[in-house]
């Protein structure tokens, strides 16, 4: 590594004096979709963010809180209802279908290979980034019980599941998306 | 005496690469190794991402960590960077 400082740089970036940026120093992001080319960004934007030392928070609400489901949870719910929805509607970070050009799975396996071969950090490992960077995952309450999802269905790392005004509090001077 | 001699061996430079890995990945990894480090600490970053040129720039505004050499040779991209 170091024989690069000697070799003649072909082109110098100028290193401009840089006055630290405190416009914003948190980061909301209210993830209400489950596809996973919104689940993805979702994910990077918010890795991005807390890496950058902003306090951040992603609230998982309605479809969005399907890729917070342990990826071996096959069935859950307490009713029927509930039962057919996670069975047509699996969970878990690497069950995500696109949001277009699916083709029946053909879509998604595809974009994984695309992104193997390009290296570009999965959504389940970028899961795992966001929880290390201390990224405050919180499940939506209202829409656990509603589809009958339980604390013991998703991933360890996340907050207590909350309601919108948790979120909200946080949002109050934060920069929000809804994605 | 003594103290400048350990103030040399202390003053080692951090390595990391990221060669090969794409946003967000590499300021991610950096973000985290910066995390081990003393405040003065400097770290080497070697990457081949080209966004990163203009990432690491923003990265350095937004957690006031300076950038102190932003260089290219054959498409790998080097930063130092000091911790705040």
């Amino acid at each position: 590594m170091l024989e690069l400082k000697d070799r003649p740089a072909e082109q110098i970036v100028p290193v401009v004096p840089l006055e630290r940026s405190t416009a914003h120093e948190k980061l909301v992001i209210f993830a209400w979709s489950g596809d996973l080319d919104k689940v993805w960004p979702t994910l990077i934007l918010a890795t991005t963010a807390a890496a950058s030392g902003m306090a951040t928070t992603v609230f998982f609400t309605f479809w969005g809180l399907f890729p917070l489901v342990r990826e071996e949870r096959r069935m859950t719910g307490a009713n029927w209802m509930q039962k057919m929805l996670s069975v047509m509607n699996r969970g878990g970070i690497g069950h995500m279908k696109l949001s277009k050009m699916q083709m029946f799975g053909a879509g998604s396996g595809m974009m994984k290979i695309l992104a193997k071969q390009h290296r570009v950090a999965s959504p389940a490992e970028l899961l795992a980034s966001a929880i290390e960077l201390g990224v405050k995952l919180i499940p939506c309450q209202m829409t656990m019980d509603m589809m009958g999802l339980t604390k013991a269905d998703l991933i360890d790392g996340i907050e207590d599941p909350a309601g919108a005004m948790t979120a909200m509090l946080d949002a109050k001077d934060a920069v929000t998306l809804f994605i | 005496m003594k103290e400048a001699v350990m103030a040399s061996i202390v003053e080692e430079l951090h390595q990391l690469d990221v060669k090969g890995l794409q946003c967000p990945m590499p300021i991610v990894k950096t973000a985290k190794a910066m995390k081990a480090l003393a405040s003065g600490d400097v770290i080497e970053v070697i990457a081949t991402d080209p966004g990163s040129v203009k990432d690491f720039a923003a990265w350095s505004k937004a957690t006031g960590n300076d950038l102190l050499e932003s260089t290219a040779v054959d498409g790998v991209f080097r930063f130092v960077l000091r911790k705040r």
